[in-house]
């Protein structure tokens, strides 16, 4: 195909594109137009029925918990992904957990940079919790709680070196804690399951103030978990990046 | 769209409206920006700047659980995975 023709066939092409592409956004709803139910139904009853403030984490934790259950197996095999392409292969070997560069000197961190993270690993880690923990009144919830958890971790690697870091969540240790986690959201369901009732249903006492820390019945709980899940997750797959960047080499590289 | 309801924090429309446009168009410069530049660290960077931005819209627009997500995926996972990355491979290619 010679370069003009080709031109027209990419003409074309793009044309009917931007044409399909046009059409299709004369037929989208209005700006902030929501034409589904299920919204609104869940606006009016979810507060009533779960005493849960933070109707976020209702839906992802009790109306839709099944979805949750599933994005977190998502992340678990994921976590579990990363170990196994990054493990020490045939050919490689691993040196020690030095900083070292064959030539050059590598720059030391910045104590700048060592005194933020040191300042900022401890708060980090309470805010991590709060959100963990508060799924039930504000926003939050055991992803976010997780992450952020989770990053606390990478500050104390900057603040010191790959063999704090590893101190500080040896890979044995994290790995259960990932497994604790999927394994008790899971087993809350099947507890509901073993009263009888539906998979992941909502068994336990709600508390009768809306927005009480201990109120929401099994939210609270699974939330707990899924932090749990996803700060351990997140510290596996770091950590499996940092070894594999800074430790493991091509044998007599 | 629910009903109104009033309370400490509410923001009038219009300064509502003026602050999602310039928030939108802020994130499609950002987007823009990530697409052109080709230094791979550099790129990472504006990567991380624009999970930033990412995280602003979202609580720009009334989802705060997300922006905590994107806050601390986009602006601090996902940059420290690729630089971690792009570092393995420099020392493969030395």
């Amino acid at each position: 195909m010679n370069p003009g023709l080709r031109r027209w066939v990419f003409l074309a092409g793009a044309a009917g594109l931007v044409a399909f592409y046009l059409w299709g956004l004369t037929g989208l709803p209005g700006f902030g137009d929501y034409p589904g139910p299920y919204g609104f139904i869940i606006n009016r009853i979810a507060v009533a029925q779960t005493r849960a403030t933070g109707v976020v984490s209702a839906v992802n934790f009790d109306y839709r918990g099944i979805d949750t259950l599933g994005e977190e197996f998502i992340l678990l095999a994921a976590a579990a992904g990363v170990s196994v392409v990054l493990r020490r292969l045939r050919g490689e070997r691993e040196r020690s957990a030095v900083d070292e560069a064959a030539d050059r000197d590598v720059p030391s961190t910045s104590s700048a940079v060592r005194m933020l993270a040191l300042l900022f690993a401890g708060p980090v880690v309470v805010v991590g919790w709060w959100l963990a923990s508060h799924a039930q009144t504000s926003p939050s919830g055991g992803f976010q709680g997780g992450v952020i958890l989770a990053t606390a971790f990478i500050l104390v690697y900057l603040s010191g070196e790959f063999l704090v870091f590893e101190r500080f969540s040896p890979v044995a240790l994290t790995e259960v804690v990932e497994a604790a986690g999927a394994a008790g959201f899971a087993a809350i369901g099947v507890s509901a399951v073993a009263r009888g009732l539906p998979y992941l249903y909502n068994f336990l006492p709600l508390g009768s103030t809306p927005g009480a820390v201990s109120s929401s019945g099994t939210i609270v709980l699974i939330s707990f978990f899924v932090g749990l899940e996803v700060a351990a997750a997140f510290i596996l797959i770091v950590g499996e990046l940092l070894e594999q960047t800074l430790l493991i080499r091509q044998r007599g590289g | 769209m629910s009903a109104a309801v009033s309370t400490p924090y509410t923001v009038p429309v219009a300064l509502m409206d003026v602050l999602q446009v310039t928030v939108l168009v802020l994130v499609a410069v950002g987007a823009t920006a990530v697409v052109l530049i080709r230094a791979h660290v550099r790129q990472v960077l504006a990567l991380s700047v624009y999970g930033v931005l990412l995280a602003v819209l979202f609580l720009v627009f009334q989802a705060p659980d997300v922006t905590l997500s994107e806050l601390t995926v986009g602006s601090v996972a996902l940059p420290l995975v690729l630089l971690l990355t792009l570092a393995k491979i420099r020392k493969r290619e030395e």
